[in-house]
């Protein structure tokens, strides 16, 4: 609708500054400035995301070891290679179990984040940022972070200087797998990571519930605290939380940067495009079984999203309201 | 909001810059191919080589590249972590370098990936140490020429173990001791990387195991690696290892800060040992894994290969003849000038003075003595498999029995794809 509004607001003031073009004319049409607006994103978007995926599909037929451009059709060996491979459908099935914890973690943390902001009377412009910086720090940089100096395995990393204090000995976080300290690390970078971005979303959504419905609710006889938060601000964040968790469910599934900085040369924590690249993408240049994990991996998130939809009423936001 | 009342002027603006800045992308993804182009005489080639970590070698492969006259070298130095990766992405694209650096492995050669350098070698054949024309031979045909070759064994702290009054380990057994006395509240034993991965090969070398048979079967799984790998559980758990330092197994600081008193490494690290230490260390070999094994050396290495698809075969087999072959003067300079490595033409390695005495003539002794060599039907997809054997065996808890079965599935599978 806003196009419209602008359109009709622009077109006599462009006819004034200059009657005799008609390129102005042509330019200001609405499907020119559609094109304009959306080639670009549209041309990336089919030669980087569509094209490839095509691509990946018609690979995943073939044998297709250390080429791009097979010619030796074998129809489902590849799935059946990868779906009867332990550890690809053993990563699939942990980062199912992680995307569990991790989502409605950061989902936790974020709202609680906003809540604090939001409630916040003085320097809430500061919190802001300072709790969305992460959100600008690029996983590799913050893994190495988190690899070199706070969980660094030797006596002098920060965590285990800490912990000394206390007496107790050097933990090798990252590279010991038994207890599984690793996922300390990989959980706590990733919520330092995430959870600024989704306190943003969660913020906005805040201010955007009308101030005479918290009124009203008191006047009910709703006590503030837990019962409003319960009965009122839950309910009005509907549509925000379903997108946040969409979000973070596509972010676990694609989770692939932290893992691979952190955790070199594991068998475990893995998960399923770590698994893929080290399986048949990376090195061993399997591009027929990498592709099928791939067109696999891409389908079960499809699945997923759709199904979370349904569920939570992705989409209905506005009527739910 | 505000650009709704706005002028067109600013939209226009606006619309131009989004359009140029869509327009600069897509170029610069063409552009990206690493080529400087201009200067020289027409040809330009593209070289990758690792990032060594001794100061002084990439200016080093640079001032090669730049006195040759007859094409316009352009060297791309990379991370070593993400160099097999990058280099096997790049040889599927028309940004693929024309040489590059790599180590003898036989996939490369069925798939067509590089050329055959016969020609360029066949008459210095007699000068090359035969276990490096060996390890690049497939059907008769020779496919890369030896820069380097690297042994690889243990340094060790002479004060250290001295003051432990612990013995030169000649047996696994006896390092896991050693590593043990040694360990104390600021100094751990043994340093043998995060992941153990370096010290695969010669753990089954030790063990009177090795990779492949002669008939290009499955040789490494055998009671003794089996041995050898409860053996590095063991020592896995102990906690005398050095696990989480901040460098990795292939850099010596570790050992010159004193953070481990032993540490698995390569004669390349040598002159920085040497600077920081003084002469206060020693070189050992990976010692027997069981009673009946044997010490053992890996003598890894580096090659240049010719990428069989460049449009530029000629041009840079040319090269790879003038500086690998013809160009004796910088060959020493690349073994010995930076870090240490031996060179792979006897004639070299014969008047290479700064590895004639010291711990550098032993590490030579060690090289000679319990080297082995790659076997070129050993490839990387094999390595990865044996490396997550390490990985479920070592660092956790799996039957080492089960963790084998399963890299021989993996193995099986490259090997039937490879040798039918």
């Amino acid at each position: 609708m806003s196009t419209t509004e602008t359109r009709e607001l622009a077109r006599p003031a462009a006819a004034k500054a200059s009657p005799a073009k008609p390129r102005r004319a042509l330019r200001g049409s609405p499907t020119v400035n559609f094109w304009l607006f959306t080639g670009p994103f549209l041309i990336g978007l089919t030669v980087f995301v569509y094209a490839p995926i095509l691509w990946s599909l018609y690979l995943s037929f073939f044998e297709a070891r250390f080429t791009v451009t097979p010619d030796k059709f074998v129809g489902l060996e590849n799935y059946t290679y990868m779906l009867t491979n332990d550890d690809f459908v053993g990563s699939l099935v942990t980062f199912t179990a992680f995307a569990a914890f991790i989502v409605p973690t950061t989902w936790a943390l974020s709202l609680g984040l906003a809540l604090l902001v939001n409630r916040l009377r003085f320097m809430r412009a500061f919190f802001r940022s300072v709790f969305f910086l992460p959100t600008a720090c690029s996983y590799v940089a913050a893994s190495l972070i988190w690899k070199m100096s706070i969980f660094s395995g030797v006596r002098f990393g920060l965590m285990n200087t800490v912990l000394d204090w206390f007496g107790i000995d050097n933990i090798a976080w990252l590279v010991d797998p038994n207890p599984p300290w690793y996922w300390v690390v990989i959980v706590s970078a990733r919520l330092w990571l995430q959870s600024g971005f989704y306190m943003i979303l969660f913020i906005a959504a805040l201010q955007n519930i009308p101030g005479e419905l918290y009124e009203a609710a008191a006047i009910d006889g709703a006590k503030p605290g837990w019962q409003t938060f319960r009965y009122i601000t839950l309910p009005q964040l509907r549509a925000t939380s379903t997108a946040v968790v969409l979000l973070l469910l596509v972010a676990a599934y694609q989770a692939f940067d932290e893992f691979y900085n952190l955790l070199s040369k594991t068998t475990w924590g893995r998960p399923p495009l770590v698994e893929l690249y080290y399986k048949a993408l990376g090195e061993s240049q399997d591009y027929g079984a990498g592709s099928a994990g791939a067109v696999v991996l891409t389908v079960l998130i499809c699945a997923v999203t759709l199904l979370q939809g349904r569920f939570m009423g992705f989409g209905r936001g506005e009527e739910s309201k | 909001m505000s650009a709704m009342s706005s002028n067109w002027d600013r939209r226009s603006i606006l619309r131009a810059a989004a359009g140029l800045s869509a327009a600069g992308a897509l170029t610069a993804c063409g552009g990206n191919n690493g080529r400087s182009g201009g200067a020289g005489s027409g040809t330009n080639l593209t070289q990758f080589f690792h990032a060594y970590g001794e100061a002084g070698t990439e200016q080093a492969i640079k001032k090669y590249a730049k006195a040759y006259d007859k094409a316009n070298v352009t060297t791309q130095w990379i991370t070593s972590a993400d160099f097999e990766s990058k280099l096997f992405a790049t040889l599927l694209t028309d940004s693929a370098p024309d040489l590059f650096e790599f180590h003898p492995q036989i996939q490369m050669i069925k798939s067509g990936q590089v050329a055959d350098l016969t020609d360029i070698i066949e008459p210095v054949k007699s000068e090359f140490n035969p276990a490096d024309i060996k390890s690049h031979t497939v059907d008769g045909k020779i496919y890369g020429v030896r820069m380097i070759d690297d042994p690889q064994f243990f340094f060790y702290r002479k004060s250290m173990l001295e003051k432990a009054k612990v013995e030169v380990p000649t047996s696994l057994d006896e390092l896991m001791e050693a590593a043990a006395k040694l360990t104390t509240g600021k100094v751990k034993g043994l340093y043998l990387g995060d992941d153990l991965h370096s010290v695969i090969d010669t753990m089954i070398w030790s063990a009177g195991a090795d990779h492949l048979d002669e008939k290009n079967q499955i040789a490494y799984h055998t009671p003794g690696v089996i041995e050898g790998i409860k053996k590095m559980r063991k020592l896995f758990t102990s906690g005398d290892l050095l696990l989480g330092a901040p460098t990795a197994s292939w850099d010596p600081s570790s050992l010159n800060q004193g953070l481990c008193a032993i540490q698995f490494c390569g004669m390349w690290a040598m002159p920085a040992i040497q600077a920081a230490l003084g002469d206060d260390w020693g070189v050992f070999p990976f010692p027997k894994t069981i009673d009946s094994g044997k010490p053992s050396v890996y003598n890894g290495g580096w090659s240049m290969f010719v990428n069989a698809k460049s449009e530029n075969v000629e041009a840079a087999k040319a090269y790879v003849k003038w500086l690998w072959i013809d160009q004796k003067e910088y060959q020493e300079d690349w073994a010995t000038s930076y870090g240490f490595h031996i060179p792979p033409r006897t004639s070299l390695a014969q008047t290479a003075t700064k590895l004639k005495s010291g711990n550098a003539a032993e590490g030579v002794k060690l090289f000679n003595e319990f080297g082995h060599f790659d076997n070129i039907g050993w490839t990387q997809a094999m390595r990865t498999s044996l490396e997550d054997v390490f990985a479920n065996a070592v660092r956790k808890d799996m039957d080492p029995e089960k963790a084998l079965d399963k890299a021989d599935e993996a193995v099986d599978r490259e090997l039937k794809k490879l040798f039918g």
